[in-house]
């Protein structure tokens, strides 16, 4: 390569990031677009609408598709209007809601620890707030609003613990899920301990609400949800462009002028806030952040994680995976997290399999 | 000539440290400007962690590090990353990231959020991409590539940055000779031609004493000689940092001192 002097470059080499196109507007402004993001999300963002308004439509009480328009915004059938404005529409928004920011803090968690496996379900923020919930439910009782407020406060709690002990020069992957893999063992164990000294009356509410599930969620979830969503995707969307940089490596990150640990500390605030915030309202959903971002970013083909694509991926994933929880056994309704853990446990086989056998060649 | 020169970077009192484990302690240095400086000691003696301290990736326990003429750590990080360009020992390739997206991310201290990929962007991205002669492999994963590729690759992104002071940590390690040869005539290069300053760790007493301008000799934390290879690097010292018997002959193809380890087999016996 090097024998001759330092080459010039060949007049006309235009060098864009691989299947990007550059929008620009003089010499000051410029903007970078990939097609093939644009496209799949357009895809989900479609696929998730489809399965809002099928599930909108199909239950016991079958509303036509062709009502359902008029049904959302109030006119049709009064029955309609009651069904769906009253039942179905805030059920699936949550879903919608619940996905996106499991999808979204699920990239910022894989993201900052530089691991498939880093998501909360693995390192233990999921555990530890279906302990906090399991306790209020069977220490103190209560709504369901005094549960979600036990399960943020475990989930937080327990996202404090691990990263101070996964903590070593900054945060490391593979001490971060070999930490929460460990804490989570023990948060299992205490809720074990609870449920057996509990009564069985509570005991079920308890192992019910840690399936997660959307059944009966009205406008105040969705609300809960969505909010949480307004204030900190745009802040973690923000933070994800620095966090793309970190994934090459902290120093290489800050060689290039990222402020590492002030983004580190901020973006792990803001999606411990997010997986609280979408566990309280739904339980502990299982594998949606595990597997929404790999997926997205598979089909995206981004080298590193796609924050967005994820996001979008989550909420058509939760919104399709309750669609199959509320018909797939009609009219017995599954909780949402057993459909979630069934199609994550066969993405995860898959992974450890692929990466498994990328990891020796 | 009365200006007084004040080279760009340079590094006074530092007591650099991880946590509690002390490395160095009132260490003073300074990177002569157009320098090509290589600092060289045993193994565990400071070198990659006086670079990260003069690359900012570090912060000093003590003392501090300046860069032109002002505290490297008041600086707004991207600002530091316009003039000084650090390759670490190492870094990560995300899955499945497109060579020319990697060096691309080289021109993050030069963009923001409404100047995403202009095009001084392209062009210099293009030119680092055939400084390194990686111009060819733009459209294939970082993944496929051979070692030698890939840290092209990353000098590339560094190169991307268009700073006027690069620092290289073990630049040449995982290489083969060939590939070895190739990175430091590059580096050479960058030195001779584009007048940059560079500041490299390597573990080649032969190949730091064939291209530094500039040899900085590190021992246990400290800094024991610097200077021109030529004057620096003697039997006495060789012995004295890294404990080995050895000879120094000119190097037959460029006069610079060459380090022959006496065998000491024969001399047992």
């Amino acid at each position: 390569m090097s024998t001759s002097t330092l080459s010039r470059p060949r007049t006309g080499t235009r060098i864009t990031p691989r299947g990007s196109l550059a929008l620009r507007l003089g010499d000051r402004y410029s903007v970078l677009v990939r097609p093939r993001t644009l496209i799949v999300a357009l895809l989900l963002v479609v696929v998730a609408a489809a399965a809002l308004v099928v599930s909108v439509s199909v239950g016991d009480y079958e509303i036509p598709l062709a009502a359902v328009p008029a049904a959302i915004a109030g006119y049709g059938e009064r029955l309609d209007v009651f069904f769906v404005q009253g039942v179905r529409l805030p059920r699936a928004l949550t879903a919608l809601g619940v996905g996106a920011a499991l999808g979204l803090a699920g990239a910022v968690f894989q993201s900052l620890s530089r691991n498939a496996l880093g998501s909360p379900d693995i390192i233990g923020f999921t555990s530890g707030a279906a302990t906090g919930a399991v306790a209020i439910i069977l220490l103190v009782g209560g709504g369901r609003l005094v549960v979600s407020m036990g399960a943020i406060a475990g989930g937080l709690i327990t996202a404090v613990v691990v990263y101070l002990l996964a903590m070593k020069n900054g945060v490391q992957g593979y001490r971060l899920v070999l930490v929460g893999i460990g804490v989570s063992a023990m948060l299992g164990a205490v809720r074990d301990y609870l449920l057996t000294r509990a009564e069985l009356t509570d005991a079920m509410g308890a192992q019910i609400w840690m399936i997660g599930s959307l059944n009966g969620r009205g406008w105040g979830e969705v609300i809960a949800v969505w909010l949480s969503l307004a204030l900190l995707g745009p802040i973690l969307l923000t933070l994800g462009s620095r966090l793309r940089f970190m994934e090459l490596g902290d120093d290489t990150a800050r060689a290039l002028g990222v402020s590492t640990q002030a983004t580190q500390v901020a973006a792990l605030t803001a999606a411990s806030a997010l997986t609280g915030a979408a566990i309280a309202v739904s339980g502990p959903i299982g594998f949606v952040a595990l597997a929404a971002p790999q997926l997205a970013r598979r089909l995206t083909r981004t080298g590193g994680t796609t924050f967005v694509g994820a996001a979008l991926m989550g909420a058509a994933l939760l919104v399709v995976a309750d669609l199959v929880a509320l018909r797939a056994l009609a009219p017995t309704q599954l909780p949402a997290g057993v459909v979630t853990a069934v199609i994550g446990g066969g993405y995860l086989i898959w992974l450890l399999y692929t990466e498994g056998r990328r990891g020796r060649a | 000539m009365t200006v007084h020169h004040i080279d760009r970077l340079s590094g006074q009192d530092l007591t650099l440290a991880y946590d509690q484990r002390v490395i160095s302690e009132d260490l003073a240095v300074t990177i002569p400007d157009h320098s090509f400086t290589v600092i060289v000691g045993p193994n565990a003696c400071g070198k990659s962690t006086l670079l990260r301290a003069l690359s900012r990736t570090l912060k000093p326990a003590k003392g501090r590090v300046l860069l032109d003429g002002r505290v490297i750590g008041s600086y707004a990080a991207k600002e530091v990353a316009r003039r000084l360009g650090l390759l670490p020992q190492t870094s990560i390739a995300p899955e499945g990231i497109g060579v020319a997206d990697l060096v691309a991310r080289g021109r993050f201290p030069h963009q923001g959020f409404l100047r995403q990929w202009s095009k001084d962007d392209e062009r210099v991205v293009a030119e680092a991409m055939e400084a390194t002669g990686v111009a060819d492999l733009a459209d294939r994963s970082v993944d496929e590539l051979s070692g030698g590729q890939r840290q092209r690759v990353w000098l590339a992104m560094v190169l991307a940055q268009q700073t006027p002071l690069l620092l290289l940590d073990e630049p040449t390690t995982y290489l083969d000779i060939a590939h070895q040869m190739d990175m430091l005539d590059l580096c050479a290069q960058l030195h001779d031609e584009r007048g940059h300053t560079l500041v490299a760790v390597l573990h080649d007493l032969n190949h730091a004493c064939r291209y530094a301008t500039h040899l900085i000799v590190m021992k246990e934390g400290e800094i024991v000689a610097e200077g021109e290879p030529a004057e620096v690097v003697t039997v006495e010292l060789v012995e004295h940092v890294f404990g080995l018997p050895v000879r120094v002959i000119p190097d037959p193809e460029t006069h610079t001192p060459m380090i022959v380890p006496v065998d000491r087999r024969r001399q047992v016996r």
